[in-house]
């Protein structure tokens, strides 16, 4: 009942860290599950990060950069728009529900938005209960 | 007093053989090896060498070069037997290092795979529901088989490796190299990869290649291959930007895509991140359903990303 | 006191494999059991992969004959097709897998066979190996067959790329061909294999049948079972090991039946024992009898000497020579003596170096037609060849995609998983006994046995390489009083 889960935001710095960052002093309220780390742009979310946060025990990971267009890089979210899908079916592959990886487009302006997305899939998560994909928490050595 | 002769032992767990054939491949090398070593325990080729592994003393053993994963109780247990009794322990093949290709069972349970064996399957005997138990009593006293676990392994996951040599299997002539550095005493500080390169496949492949960008993905059997270019340009799925040289560049040689049997390069953790990265930088598309639909054309997503790997990723199997 | 024998490579210690013998209180065998420990779940984990990608994932079940999984498996493959693949293509294919036959005859008749009789069955543990061999026939001698191993080998390479573990098939064909350049040196290293050919038959006369205590042990002794042969055969009924039907001739000659390789399940299927991971083959429409010989037994056996057993002649004349020799020696022909398996592999290995002769010579097989690109998907294949240890099945079906729904093996040695469980038992209740004590060469005879079938347990249970390492454990009241091991 008390399980809260742990989000894995990943923001590019020059979009949606803005845009994270708006709806703090905005003082939008907003579900607490993220723990952000803030990177210069989405194309430097190496799906390795992804794998990563799940084998460290993340039930969601969230990616989230500029408009297609708006890329400070010009082409980075493009990059990302190209890997997610593989991504996706590869996480879908390991048994992860698909409600628990999204890439979203977040402008410095968006606060509200970027707000919604994290309640929402706060929400989602909740109600599925943790992920199991960390392999210390089926893993006993001696029931192998 | 003559210097005593090296120690060495070679032992598979879930293994195919083929990483002893591997050692066989080095030819007649192999009697220089048999000359300057005692090859005490080596199951496919020496028989009567060796009396018994538990009656040695620990560390007796110079080197124990381990093929094959661990997929059951009793190469687990073997497992840790040769590392008590060896000095050095070396991760010998893919399986060893990554768990290999038997370890793309870690995308099924332990039920999915006996049921498929002995429950389910079209040349079963009519009205026999029989599974393998690991102890049965009979007539005459009882039997045990040993546990299969509900996933694979690698060896690293059980006990300490020292070295590790990459590939499905290894060329011969890494093997040679690797062999020579043993009895040489010459390896490198613990924990090296060896008997590989540190460059990609790609960087020793000879194909041409030009710019990659792809509007379309075409399986190995839909196209004719032109032999002299880069197979991923040509929409061939290819694993050689991912995956650590030391092959001879085996399978684009042999007009194929390479599917990443030696392992990551160095310092990568995830080789099927990379692949992923890989392969998606090369759509040349800024339309998202435009990218669905020519990434639609790569089926089985794990099954390139972790062909030889799945329990050597990061998450190491699927739920 | 009643007490149990462990034969017991495994024992927590070595190889893949173990047999319990279980004696009463007059030390007779009550009972023998032959135990697979080992799984490796093939037939499910390629479930979802592309079709085309399953040659060269199966080859993975054994590094011993990754060629016969590579082959059977582009076959069924080819059935998913539509068998749209160019005649060129077989040609190559059956080439390659000639190559692969010698490679492999040799390295199990000098390094696994020959030290029993080169060295004689009775010569310590130490020095009856492949090394043992060379002391005994020269370094000259021991050289040659290194060199012979080495180009069957080398001929595998130049067609196929590689060796262990190739990835040369593909639906509609071969992923390269030969060219003319290549073939110029295939040539001469195939004229020599054939004269290794000979030179191994020579040195088989000279050895073994010069010397009739081994002929005394091929043809008498425990080594015998009544039971049925299976092999491929061609339509002259010669054996076949790339394509063909699957012949089975019961122990006495008479042909049970013969199918073609999409009518495999209604003529084979497999039963399961708890105490094994390793399923038993029987003939179908016999129905599951149990471990026994006899005409109504719906046991057999798949080896190199089944396969010479179901065949009416070879295919080629130096071979045909070899096998008229063979069974005149043998006394006739099915031969029920599990040994002559020795002599039935260098047979073949004949009929291996004549086809690749004939390969050779053939104007076609430098052309260019290898590859095809397959129109359509049909959905189920199902391909057989005739691996070195027996008879191999890969039975695949996929979807319009051409993505793996299904798949079904039944592996070389699986199919003499019956026979060797039955002569284990037989060899031990020979050998052992009130007053008879257990003692290392009785576990040599019994290893014996084991080899003239060529054991592989990678394929198997998709597990261990190879031969078996032995360990006899004896258990008294529960407790061991006394353990033998070989070859761990
Ligand atoms: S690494 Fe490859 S060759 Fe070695 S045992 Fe594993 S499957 Fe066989
Ligand atoms: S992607 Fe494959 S074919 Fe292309 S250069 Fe790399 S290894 Fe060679
Ligand atoms: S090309 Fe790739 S898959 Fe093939 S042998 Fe080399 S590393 Fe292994
Ligand atoms: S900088 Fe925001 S996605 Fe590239």
């Amino acid at each position: 009942m008390d399980f809260e889960p742990k989000i894995v935001g990943f923001l590019c710095n020059w979009c949606s860290y803005t845009g994270a960052d708006l709806a703090g002093t905005s003082r939008i309220k907003y579900e607490p599950n993220v723990r952000v780390i803030r990177v210069m742009c989405s194309a430097r979310v190496d799906p390795t990060f992804v794998l990563k946060a799940f084998e460290q025990g993340a039930d969601g990971v969230l990616i989230c950069g500029c408009h297609p267009g708006d890329c400070h890089y010009t082409e980075g979210n493009y990059k990302t728009m190209r890997r997610f899908p593989l991504l996706k079916r590869l996480l879908g592959d390991y048994g992860i529900e698909p409600e628990r990886v999204r890439l979203e487009w977040v402008s410095a302006s968006e606060g509200h938005r970027f707000a919604e997305i994290v309640n929402d899939m706060a929400a989602k998560i909740r109600a599925m209960g943790p992920c199991l994909a960390r392999p210390a928490l089926t893993e006993d050595p001696a029931q192998r | 007093m003559a210097e005593r002769k090296l120690q060495v032992a070679l032992y598979w767990g879930a293994a195919c053989g083929g990483c002893d054939v591997a050692v066989l491949d080095t030819n007649e090398f192999i009697l220089d090896v048999a000359a300057a070593a005692d090859i005490r325990l080596w199951p496919i080729a020496v028989d009567g060498k060796y009396q018994d592994v538990e009656a040695m003393d620990d560390a007796e053993l110079d080197v124990t070069l381990f093929n094959g994963a661990v997929r059951n109780s009793e190469n687990e247990h073997v497992a840790k037997l040769l590392r008590r009794k060896s000095k050095i322990m070396v991760a010998f093949g893919t399986c060893a290092h990554l768990g290999g290709i038997p370890g793309l069972a870690n995308q099924f349970s332990r039920e999915e795979i006996m049921e498929r064996a002995y429950l389910n399957n079209p040349s079963l005997e009519v009205g026999n529901r029989t599974l393998p138990q690991t102890q049965t009593d009979c007539a005459a006293g009882q039997l045990e088989i040993p546990r299969f676990y509900a996933r694979v392994y690698r060896l690293a996951d059980v006990v300490e490796v020292d070295y590790t040599v990459p590939g499905c299997p290894p060329h011969p002539s890494q093997v040679k190299a690797v062999l020579t550095a043993v009895v040489t005493g010459t390896l490198p500080p613990r924990g090296a990869v060896v008997g590989a390169s540190e460059r990609a496949v790609c960087d020793d492949c000879p194909r041409k290649k030009e710019e990659k960008r792809v509007a379309r993905f075409y399986r190995p059997w839909q196209i004719i291959q032109d032999p002299e270019r880069c197979l991923l340009e040509q929409g061939i799925l290819c694993a050689g930007s991912v995956t650590r040289s030391g092959c001879g560049v085996r399978c684009p040689n042999s007009n194929m895509p390479c599917r990443g049997c030696y392992g990551p390069l160095p310092n990568v953790r995830d080789q099927g991140a990379k692949f992923i990265s890989a392969v998606s930088s090369i759509v040349d598309s800024k339309d998202p359903e435009e990218i669905d639909r020519i990434l639609a054309g790569v089926p089985d997503i794990m099954g390139y990303a972790y062909r030889f790997g799945l329990p050597g990723s990061l998450l190491q199997r699927s739920l | 006191m009643a007490r149990t024998i462990h034969i017991d490579p495994i024992t927590r210690l070595e190889g893949h494999g173990k047999i319990t013998i279980f004696l009463d209180d007059a030390g007779e065998v009550k009972d023998t059991y032959f135990q697979i420990p080992e799984l490796r779940g093939f037939e499910r984990f390629v479930v979802g992969r592309p079709i085309e990608e399953l040659p060269r994932i199966v080859t993975r079940i054994c590094g011993v004959c990754p060629a016969s999984h590579h082959m059977a498996s582009a076959k069924a493959v080819d059935g998913c097709f539509g068998n749209e693949c160019p005649p060129l293509a077989h040609k190559l294919r059956d080439m390659y897998y000639h190559a692969h036959y010698i490679h492999s005859h040799i390295a199990h008749f000098y390094a696994l066979a020959a030290p029993d009789f080169v060295c004689g069955p009775d010569a310590e543990p130490a020095t009856r190996n492949i090394l043992g061999v060379v002391a005994k026939v020269g370094l000259e001698i021991g050289g040659s067959v290194l060199a012979a191993r080495a180009m069957a080998q080398e001929i595998q390479s130049i067609l196929g790329g590689r060796t262990t573990h190739l990835v040369w098939c593909l639906p509609g064909g071969v992923s390269k061909g030969l060219t003319p350049e290549e073939l110029e040196k295939i040539k001469p290293m195939v004229a020599k294999l054939y004269d290794f050919t000979q030179f191994s038959l020579q040195l088989f006369r000279d050895v073994v049948l010069g010397n009739p205590a081994y002929v005394e042990l091929i043809l008498k002794g425990p080594y015998t079972l009544d039971v049925h042969n299976m092999g491929l055969v061609d339509a002259d009924n010669a054996p076949n090991f790339y394509d063909g039907k699957v012949r089975v001739v019961d122990f006495e000659g008479r042909e049970i039946c013969k199918y073609a390789p999409h009518e495999y399940s209604m003529y084979i299927a497999e039963h399961v024992e708890p105490w094994t991971y390793l399923k038993f083959p029987f003939l179908k429409q016999r129905g599951w009898k149990g471990f026994v010989e006899g005409i109504d037994s719906s046991i057999y056996c798949a080896t190199p000497l089944s396969r010479l057993n179901v065949a009416d002649r070879m295919a080629t004349p130096r071979a045909q020579e070899a096998f008229e020799e063979m069974f005149s020696t043998l006394g006739g022909r099915p031969c029920k003596a599990l040994m002559a398996a020795h002599w039935a592999r260098l047979v073949e290995m004949v009929q291996n170096a004549e086809m690749l002769q004939k390969h050779c010579a053939d104007p076609e097989i430098t052309g260019t037609r290898y590859r095809v690109v397959p129109q359509r998907i049909t959905g189920e294949g199902v391909g057989i060849v005739e691996a070195m240890r027996g008879t191999l099945t890969h039975h695949y079906t996929c979807d319009d995609e051409g993505i793996c729904t299904s798949a079904n093996l039944i592996v070389g040695t699986t199919n003499n998983n019956a026979p060797i469980h039955m002569v284990t038992k037989k060899v031990a209740k020979s050998l052992i006994g009130p007053g008879k004590e257990p003692d290392q060469g009785i576990l040599n005879r019994i290893e014996m046995a084991f080899r003239a079938f060529d054991p592989c347990y990678s394929c198997a249970t998709h597990s261990l390489p190879g031969q078996m390492p032995l360990e006899v454990e004896i258990v008294q009241g529960g407790q061991p009083v006394r353990t033998i091991r070989r070859g761990c």
